[in-house]
């Protein structure tokens, strides 16, 4: 019981932190929707466009660049490494997952190069920073960490808001148009392979920008911080995406998808921060994110083939038959009998 | 409108695959022109098609539309005269997109796009009395996902989209082919409806002689990639399917073992 007590305080005292990193990888995590669903492309380029927008961020800030400019260029940074993986697969057909791997492994080169080494502070104390994990600390009280939440949400909420008028607009229509069907795209005069690279463009350039305010959130910047972040967004949409389906069934349109996007980023969070209390070492996050993606990735599938699977066919195929040699040797020959 | 001069293609050239699939096919079709292409499983007739709309380069040639050499035009490009309707249901769509959005990536063929809004309410009017003389009820379900929608109601669609902006040449190619007898039916008189209204130049691909003849007013058999029998106005409509399959005998010199061809000889529609 006592332990039980223990575990609930440690898990509302985490619990600001665990929001706005939520929030934060939501940011992430929307820009991956951008590829994976609506353009349905999986974009690997995740993993290091989102720590160049980290160290372009952090290298900026650390030159007197002020934090809004420095974001901004977090945002440019992505946008361009979202035009190298497009470009490939435009111009050079390289497969999509193909490409993006290219384009991570050459970030990390990059990265290293911007930051100059491999880990780079960015303390709240030298320079004013947009947001820090040490304002969310529980102890601090409400006025301070509710802010800092906000501050979080407002950009979350600010990029969705943006991705809702981009979509709906003639260029938003043919990106969802390419997704979709790019055999009609072309039918209908879209250049396919034109929106193809600004999808991988807009997208990449959100997972800088998370990156640029994620490298503020933790204070430094990190060669190894993009790691596995195309599985975290990943888990994110999906999450997002059964929640959102559960909750909202019919009225589950765009704007609440990449809403839900964002929660599913926050649940993975909560989640997460569960596993550790309860535990078990930190050393399993990566496993553990896996595994949740496996998971709900594989429900559906299996959902699917419970209903109609060979193996159910055959157990109904031998019921049927053994029936019909009961039925056969009490002569009753019933052709309903189940 | 459209003339297409000694058009060649050679798929998989110098492989063990190789395959001539056109081999100088020319036609001059006029201003209103709706001819209909028969011939058998591999003769050339849908890479006749995706010729014209510039799916592939092809090998040497020309096609003119509109007095436009087209020939070094990618298909998206070539989208602003043409309007196309696949075989496949599934082809012509935007399955997870809504009919009414479907319908304004149409209106936008061609031109194009900006940071304006992808649909008006204009045009959500506009596109509401359109679908209503579809008659399939589609004008009560324009948010509806178009994945939701059967083949046939999915092809009407598309045929509307095709010609929403009116093409310079419609492009069918076999797109009753995988529906049923009665909705083929009627797509196919949607099809002659809306060609003769906005008098639409236009080039049908069918298995289906009778309807060969019954539509258009000139008729295209093709065989190894040639055109090897071209027929209009009054000839055209004293044809008959014993006709038709004599001239395949003589032009091809080999009788016709296509099944599917005679299978459909006594189809009705
Ligand atoms: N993209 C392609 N790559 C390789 N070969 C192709 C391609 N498209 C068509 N062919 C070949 O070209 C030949 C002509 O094909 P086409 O599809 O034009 O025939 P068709 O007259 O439309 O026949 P069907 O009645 O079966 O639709 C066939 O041998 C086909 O295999
Ligand atoms: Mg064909």
């Amino acid at each position: 019981m006592d332990v039980l007590v223990t575990w609930l305080n440690q898990f509302a005292n985490s619990l600001p932190g665990n929001i706005s990193q939520g929030l934060i990888w939501g940011v992430l995590a929307i820009g991956v929707y951008i590829t994976y669903k609506i353009l349905d492309f999986p974009d690997l380029s995740v993993d290091g466009s989102v720590t160049t927008g980290a160290a372009v961020c952090a290298v900026m800030i650390i030159n007197g660049v002020p934090v809004p400019l420095a974001m901004f260029f977090s945002f440019i940074s992505g946008c361009l490494a979202g035009l190298c993986t497009g470009l490939m697969n435009a111009l050079l057909g390289i497969p999509g997952i193909l490409a993006g791997i290219l384009t991570q492994i050459a970030l990390y080169s990059v990265n290293l190069v911007i930051m100059g080494k491999a880990n780079l502070p960015v303390s709240v104390d030298k320079y004013p920073l947009f947001v820090s994990s040490r304002h969310t600390a529980t102890a601090l009280g409400v006025g301070t960490v509710l802010p800092e939440v906000l501050k979080l949400l407002a950009v979350v909420v600010v990029i969705i808001a943006v991705l809702y008028w981009f979509f709906g607009t003639e260029y938003g229509f043919t990106i969802r148009a390419t997704g979709c069907n790019a055999n009609m795209s072309r039918a209908q005069g879209i250049n396919t392979k034109k929106s193809t690279v600004v999808a991988l463009v807009l997208s990449n350039g959100i997972v800088g920008l998370a990156g640029g305010v994620m490298v503020q959130y933790q204070g430094s910047a990190d060669i190894n911080m993009g790691r596995g972040a195309i599985v975290i967004g990943l888990a994110a949409v999906i999450i997002g995406d059964v929640l959102g389906r559960v909750i909202l069934g019919k009225r589950f349109n765009f704007v609440a998808r990449l809403a839900f996007t964002a929660v599913g980023a926050i649940i993975y969070f909560l989640v997460l921060s569960i596993v550790t209390i309860i535990g078990i070492p930190s050393e399993y996050n990566k496993l553990f994110s896996a595994v949740i993606v496996m998971i709900f990735l594989a429900v559906p599938y299996l959902r699917n083939t419970a209903k109609t699977s060979f193996r159910r066919a055959a157990r109904n195929s031998v019921k049927m038959t053994s029936a019909g040699e009961i039925s056969a040797e009490k002569g009753e020959g019933n052709a309903d009998a189940d | 409108m459209l003339t297409l001069t000694d058009v060649k293609k050679t798929f998989n050239a110098g492989t063990i695959n190789e395959k001539h699939a056109l081999n100088g096919v020319s036609l001059d079709l006029d201003d209103g022109d709706f001819v209909t292409i028969i011939g058998g499983n591999g003769a050339g007739k849908s890479t006749t098609l995706n010729a014209i709309a510039g799916v592939w380069p092809i090998d040497s040639g020309s096609i003119i539309i509109n007095g436009q050499n087209v020939v070094g035009m990618p298909e998206y490009k070539r989208a602003r005269f043409i309007g196309r309707v696949f075989q496949d249901p599934m082809t012509g769509t935007a399955a997870t997109m809504e009919i009414q959005e479907n319908l304004a990536l149409a209106k936008r063929r061609g031109q194009p796009r900006s940071l304006k809004w992808g649909i008006t309410k204009k045009e959500r009017e506009e596109f509401h009395e359109l679908l209503k003389m579809l008659d399939l009820g589609l004008e009560d379900r324009m948010s509806s996902k178009v994945g939701l929608l059967s083949g046939g109601q999915r092809q009407a669609l598309t045929l509307l989209m095709a010609t929403l902006k009116k093409p310079d040449i419609l492009l069918l190619d076999e797109h009753t082919a995988a529906l049923d007898p009665k909705t083929a039916a009627k797509v196919l008189e949607l099809s002659d409806r809306i060609i003769a209204e906005n008098r639409l130049t236009a080039m049908m691909v069918t298995h289906n002689m009778a309807a060969a003849i019954k539509h258009g007013n000139r008729l295209v058999m093709m065989n190894n990639g040639r055109i090897i029998y071209d027929v209009k106005g009054k000839d055209k409509e004293n044809l008959t399917v014993d006709i038709l399959l004599e001239k395949f005998e003589q032009a091809s010199g080999q009788k016709l073992d296509n099944d599917r061809m005679l299978f459909s000889k006594n189809a009705k529609e």
